[in-house]
C-alpha cells in the first residue's frame, strides 16, 4: 500500500485497466491547448503536492507532481536559486509535473540547458499501476536506462509522472539586457559568432529589426561583456518584464499572434539548428535560443511549414491556435515510430495513460 | 554473464562459429573478420580484466553499410553482438558474449565534420575523446566532458557509458554535451536519436540511448557541442585536519552560491599513496585536501578564487596554496589524476567503487569507512568527485589472501549498500555492465528491473544486443558488485584514472 493520495491515483489506474477505459492525466490545467487530442477521465494530480525535500548546498529540489510551479519557484528563489531553464508558465496554476511532461522550456535553453537536463530522477506511476522509480536525487548517475529523463516532454503517454527530482542553480550574481537594431540573417550570424566566444550570454530574442540579449554570470564577467559587445542597455525593470513576457508568451508577438487565431493562423514553434538561414515562409517570426527555436504565426499549409523546417534539418511543432486533428508534432519516420510505439507498449500496455496527446496511433 | 549459458561442447561452438563465419564472409573483406584463437584473444576482456570471455568472432567493419550487414546478419541468424569501442571501459560493459560476434568500431576513427559557427564536430564514433577537442582546439573551441581516460576512449564509448570527468558539475555529462547520434537498430535498420537543433520530436529517446551501454543500438556517428574554451583556470589547493570541516567545506563553497569548474577531495592515505608517485606537493599531514578549480574571463576567475578563498578559510583550512601559473595548476591535479595507479604500488591489489552521494554525507561516508576499515581489518584510500558526490574509495587487499578478498568483498558491498541508504546510487560513471549487476539488485525493485527490461525490448526484442548487462535477472540477485584489481595491474596502467 502507498500512501493515501497515491493509493488512490494507483487504485484509478487499476480500474481504468479493467474497464478498458483510459485516463487524461491533468495538473493545473495551464498548459490544455497544446499537444494532440485529449480523451478519458481526468487523473488530477494536484492530491500529489508539496516539496519533499530540498537543501541548497546540494543543488536539488525533489517536488511532487501536483505541486505549483509557482510554489516552486518561490521556495528556490528564498535561497537564491532558481530552474536555470525557466519553464514557462501558462498561467497561475501551472505544476511541477506538467511542467517536466511538457518539457518546454524559456529563454536560457541554449545557454542553460532544457528540462531534460535538469531531471535527476522521478518516480512514475505506469499504465500497469506499478509506481516506478528511476535516476535518483544525485548528479552522477549512470545506473539503469536513464528513463527519468525520457519523461520530460512525454506529454503523460508513459505514465504520470508523481514526483521530480531537479538540479536546480544559484541565481546568477548579475545581469544586464543589451538592445541592437539588426535585420534577422545578420543576428542569427552576429549571435552564432558570440556564441563561439566565452561571453555570458544568457538569453537572446530577435523580432522585427531588433535583437535583445541576456548577459548572465559574474559581475566581473557581466561589465566586460557589456563593454566588448556595445549596444543599447536596457535598464532592469523594464528589462525583466520583457524575459518574462517572451518566457509565459505575455509578450505582444505572443498576443498578436493569438489575434490571429480567429482569422486562420497558427502559432508555429520551429526548433531548428541555430545556424539555419532565414526559413522562407510568409508571417511574423520570434527568434530565440541564439537562432534554435523560432516562432512563427502563419496562415501557411503546415505541410509547407513541416518541410521548410525539416529541409533546413528541424521539426515544426503547431503550438497554438490549430486543429489538433491534423497532428500537433513533426511525424516520426522508421524505425522511430515503431520504437515509440513499443515503447508505450512498454509502460502501458492497455493504453490507459493520455492516448493522442503526443501521436495519434501511438496506442496498442 | 548474468544467467549462465547452457554447457556448449567445444565442437557445438566450432561449428556455430563455422556457421556465422560463412554468413559474415559474404558481408565483409575476409582482413576484417577474426575468428582464430590468437586473433580473438585480445578481445576477451575491455578495461575490466577481471571478466574475461572469448567472442565467438571479431568483426572490425569500415563502413556504415557494412555495419548494417553485420546486424542484418547477426539478427537472421539469432547472434548476440556487443560493440566495442576503444576497450577502456572499467565495468565490462564490452565483455564479449562466448556465442555472440564482437564488433569493434575502432575503423570509424575519422573527424567528418568541424563547424566552426555552429560550434559542433561531427565524428566517427571511434574517434578519441581527446582527439576531438584537439581537432577544435585552432578554433577557440573544445568538448567539455573529459573522462580521465580521454586520451585513449572513445566518443561512441562516452555516449554508451553517459561518462563524466572531474568537470560535470558546470559543465555537465555526455548526454549534456551530444546533439545527435546516428547509428543502426539491432535489425540493421539506419536510426537518428537527437537532432541539430535543441530537441527533436517526439520522445527524448537520446537521453535514453545515452548511457545504455550498447544495448538498445549500436552507434556510428556523434555529432557534439563544442563550446568556447575558457581564457584562464586557476586551482586552489585546500587542507583540512579533520575530514568532516572538509565535507562541510564542500557544501559551503556551493551553498555560497559558485558552481566551481572541479571540485575534488582526497583522504590522507591517497594523498600519502600518490604523493609518493608524483611528489605534486600535497600537503601530508592533511587528513583531507580538496582541489576547487576556477575558470572563465581573467576577471571572473580573480572573483571566484577571492570567494572561494574566503569560504575554505571560514570552513577552517589549515593551509591554501592557489595555483600561480598552468605548470603548477596542472601539477596539484597530477597526483589527483594518477591516484588509482598510486594505490596499485601500495598494495598488491585493490577495489575500486565508484558510487554516489548527497554532497552533505561525504564526510558521513568517509567515517563509516574508517569504520569499516576497522572491521574488515583491510585499509580504504579516498578521492572524491566532492562537487557531485561521486566517491572511488579504492579497498587495499592482497587477493592471495582468501580471507582478505572475502573480507574486500563484503566491504565493497557495504560502502554501495551505504550509498543506496545515504540517498545514493550504486554508480556515477563507470557504468554497471558485468561488474554491478548485482549491486543493481539494491538499487531497483523487482519491477522496475522489468521495467527496464521492457525498455531493452522495445528497442530490441530478440536481446541480441550487449545481451545479459546492465539489468540483472531475479535469479542474479543475491551478491553485490565490485572492480577487482589483480596485482595492480590495471589494464592500460598508462591512463590516468578517476
Amino acid at each position: 500500500m502507498h500512501e493515501p493520495a497515491l493509493q488512490s491515483l494507483v487504485d484509478r489506474v487499476q480500474e481504468a485497466r479493467a474497464g478498458h477505459g483510459s485516463l487524461n492525466i491533468v495538473g493545473g490545467d495551464s498548459k490544455r491547448f497544446y499537444g494532440g487530442e485529449r480523451s478519458g477521465e481526468s487523473l488530477d494530480m494536484r492530491a500529489l503536492s508539496g516539496i519533499s525535500s530540498y537543501e541548497p548546498s546540494e543543488l536539488v529540489v525533489t517536488a511532487r507532481a501536483g505541486t505549483r510551479l509557482a510554489e516552486l519557484e518561490a521556495a528556490l528563489a528564498e535561497c537564491h536559486q532558481h530552474l536555470p531553464f525557466e519553464p514557462p508558465r501558462f498561467g497561475p496554476g501551472g505544476t511541477v509535473g506538467g511542467m517536466v511532461a511538457a518539457g518546454l522550456s524559456g529563454p536560457s535553453r541554449a545557454a542553460a540547458g532544457g528540462v531534460r537536463d535538469h531531471v535527476l530522477g522521478a518516480t512514475l506511476l505506469s499504465g500497469k499501476g506499478e509506481v516506478l522509480r528511476f535516476g535518483g536525487q544525485v548528479m552522477k548517475n549512470v545506473a539503469g536506462y536513464d528513463v527519468s529523463r525520457v519523461l520530460a516532454g512525454s506529454m503523460g503517454v508513459l505514465g504520470a509522472i508523481c514526483d521530480v527530482s531537479l538540479k536546480v542553480l544559484p541565481l546568477p550574481a548579475a545581469t544586464a539586457t543589451l538592445r541592437f537594431e539588426m535585420e534577422q540573417a545578420a543576428a542569427l550570424q552576429q549571435l552564432n559568432e558570440w556564441a563561439g566566444r566565452p561571453l555570458p550570454i544568457n538569453a537572446s530574442a530577435w523580432w522585427s529589426g531588433m535583437l535583445v540579449l541576456r548577459l548572465c554570470g559574474a559581475a566581473a564577467a557581466v561589465r566586460a561583456a557589456c563593454t566588448a559587445l556595445g549596444g543599447e542597455r536596457i535598464d532592469e525593470p523594464l528589462a525583466g518584464g520583457f524575459w518574462n513576457g517572451l518566457r509565459d508568451h505575455g509578450d505582444e508577438f505572443f498576443v498578436t499572434a493569438r489575434a490571429a487565431f480567429d482569422a486562420g493562423a497558427t502559432l508555429w514553434r520551429l526548433a531548428l539548428p541555430q545556424t539555419a538561414a532565414p526559413l522562407p515562409l510568409a508571417g511574423e517570426q520570434l527568434i530565440e535560443w541564439g537562432g534554435a527555436q523560432r516562432w512563427l504565426c502563419s496562415s501557411a499549409p503546415a505541410a509547407r511549414v513541416r518541410d521548410a523546417t525539416a529541409a533546413a534539418g528541424g521539426h515544426a511543432t503547431a503550438f497554438m491556435g490549430h486543429e489538433r486533428g491534423g497532428g500537433v508534432f513533426a511525424p516520426l519516420k522508421s524505425p522511430l515510430d515503431r520504437i515509440h510505439r513499443e515503447l508505450k507498449r512498454a509502460f502501458d500496455p492497455d493504453g490507459v495513460f493520455n492516448n493522442g496527446r503526443l501521436y495519434p496511433g501511438l496506442c496498442p | 554473464m548474468n544467467a549462465p549459458l547452457p554447457t556448449l561442447a567445444a565442437a557445438d561452438v566450432a561449428q556455430r562459429r563455422a556457421e556465422v563465419v560463412a554468413a559474415l564472409g559474404t558481408v565483409l573483406p575476409a582482413h576484417a573478420l577474426l575468428w582464430r584463437n590468437e586473433d580473438t584473444v585480445p578481445y576477451e576482456c575491455d578495461g575490466l580484466s577481471a571478466y574475461r570471455e572469448q567472442p565467438l568472432l571479431v568483426v572490425l567493419p569500415e563502413t556504415e553499410s557494412q555495419v548494417a550487414a553485420v546486424l542484418r546478419c547477426c539478427h537472421e541468424l539469432k547472434v548476440p553482438v556487443v560493440a566495442r569501442g576503444a576497450g577502456t571501459g572499467l565495468s565490462g560493459g564490452a565483455l564479449p558474449h562466448r556465442l555472440g560476434v564482437t564488433l569493434s568500431l575502432a575503423r570509424f576513427n575519422r573527424i567528418v565534420q568541424l563547424d566552426r559557427l555552429a560550434r559542433t564536430a561531427t565524428v566517427q564514433c571511434g574517434v578519441r575523446n581527446l582527439a576531438i577537442s584537439e581537432a577544435a582546439a585552432p578554433l577557440g573551441l573544445y568538448y567539455a566532458p573529459d573522462p580521465s581516460s580521454q586520451i585513449a576512449c572513445s566518443i561512441g564509448g562516452n555516449v554508451a557509458e553517459n561518462s563524466g570527468g572531474v568537470h560535470c558539475l558546470k559543465y555537465g555529462l555526455t548526454l549534456h554535451n551530444v546533439l545527435k547520434v546516428r547509428g543502426f537498430t539491432v535489425e540493421g535498420e539506419a536510426v537518428e536519436f537527437g537532432s541539430e537543433a535543441l530537441d527533436a520530436a517526439g520522445l527524448d529517446l537520446l537521453a535514453l540511448v545515452v548511457g545504455s551501454e550498447g544495448m538498445l543500438a549500436v552507434i556510428t556517428e556523434v555529432v557534439v557541442r563544442l563550446i568556447p574554451k575558457p581564457l584562464t583556470a586557476r586551482c586552489i589547493m585546500a587542507s583540512f585536519d579533520d575530514i568532516g570541516k572538509a565535507g562541510d567545506a564542500v557544501a559551503q563553497v556551493i551553498a555560497s552560491g559558485i558552481i566551481p569548474a572541479g571540485l575534488e577531495m582526497m583522504d590522507k592515505p591517497m594523498t600519502a599513496a600518490v604523493e609518493g608517485f608524483v611528489n605534486a606537493g600535497y600537503d601530508l599531514s592533511a587528513e583531507a585536501i580538496l582541489l576547487c578549480e576556477s575558470d572563465g574571463t581573467p576577471e571572473e576567475v580573480d572573483e571566484e578564487i577571492r570567494r572561494m578563498l574566503d569560504v575554505l578559510t571560514g570552513c577552517g583550512a589549515t593551509r591554501l596554496e592557489v595555483s600561480r601559473d598552468e605548470a603548477q595548476r596542472l601539477k596539484f591535479w597530477s597526483g589527483r589524476k594518477n591516484a588509482f595507479p598510486a594505490s596499485g604500488r601500495i598494495s598488491p591489489d585493490y577495489m575500486c567503487m565508484d558510487s554516489t552521494i548527497p554532497r552533505k554525507r561525504l564526510a558521513d561516508m568517509l567515517r563509516a569507512i574508517r569504520r569499516m576499515e576497522v572491521e574488515y581489518g583491510l585499509r580504504c584510500a579516498n578521492v572524491f568527485h566532492a562537487g557531485d558526490g561521486n566517491l572511488h574509495p579504492l579497498i587495499l587487499f592482497d587477493a592471495n589472501d582468501p580471507d582478505q578478498l572475502r573480507r574486500c568483498e563484503r566491504f565493497g558491498a557495504d560502502i554501495l549498500e551505504t550509498s543506496v541508504a545515504m540517498g545514493g546510487t550504486i554508480t556515477g560513471e563507470h557504468g554497471v555492465g558485468v561488474e554491478k549487476l548485482s549491486s543493481m539488485c539494491v538499487q531497483f525493485s523487482p519491477e522496475e528491473r522489468e521495467q527496464m527490461f521492457a525498455v531493452k525490448r522495445a528497442f530490441d526484442l530478440g536481446e541480441l544486443l550487449n545481451p545479459g548487462k546492465v539489468i540483472p535477472l531475479l535469479q542474479r540477485c543475491a551478491e553485490y558488485g565490485r572492480m577487482h584489481v589483480r596485482r595492480g595491474l590495471l589494464p592500460f596502467a598508462e591512463l590516468p584514472r578517476f
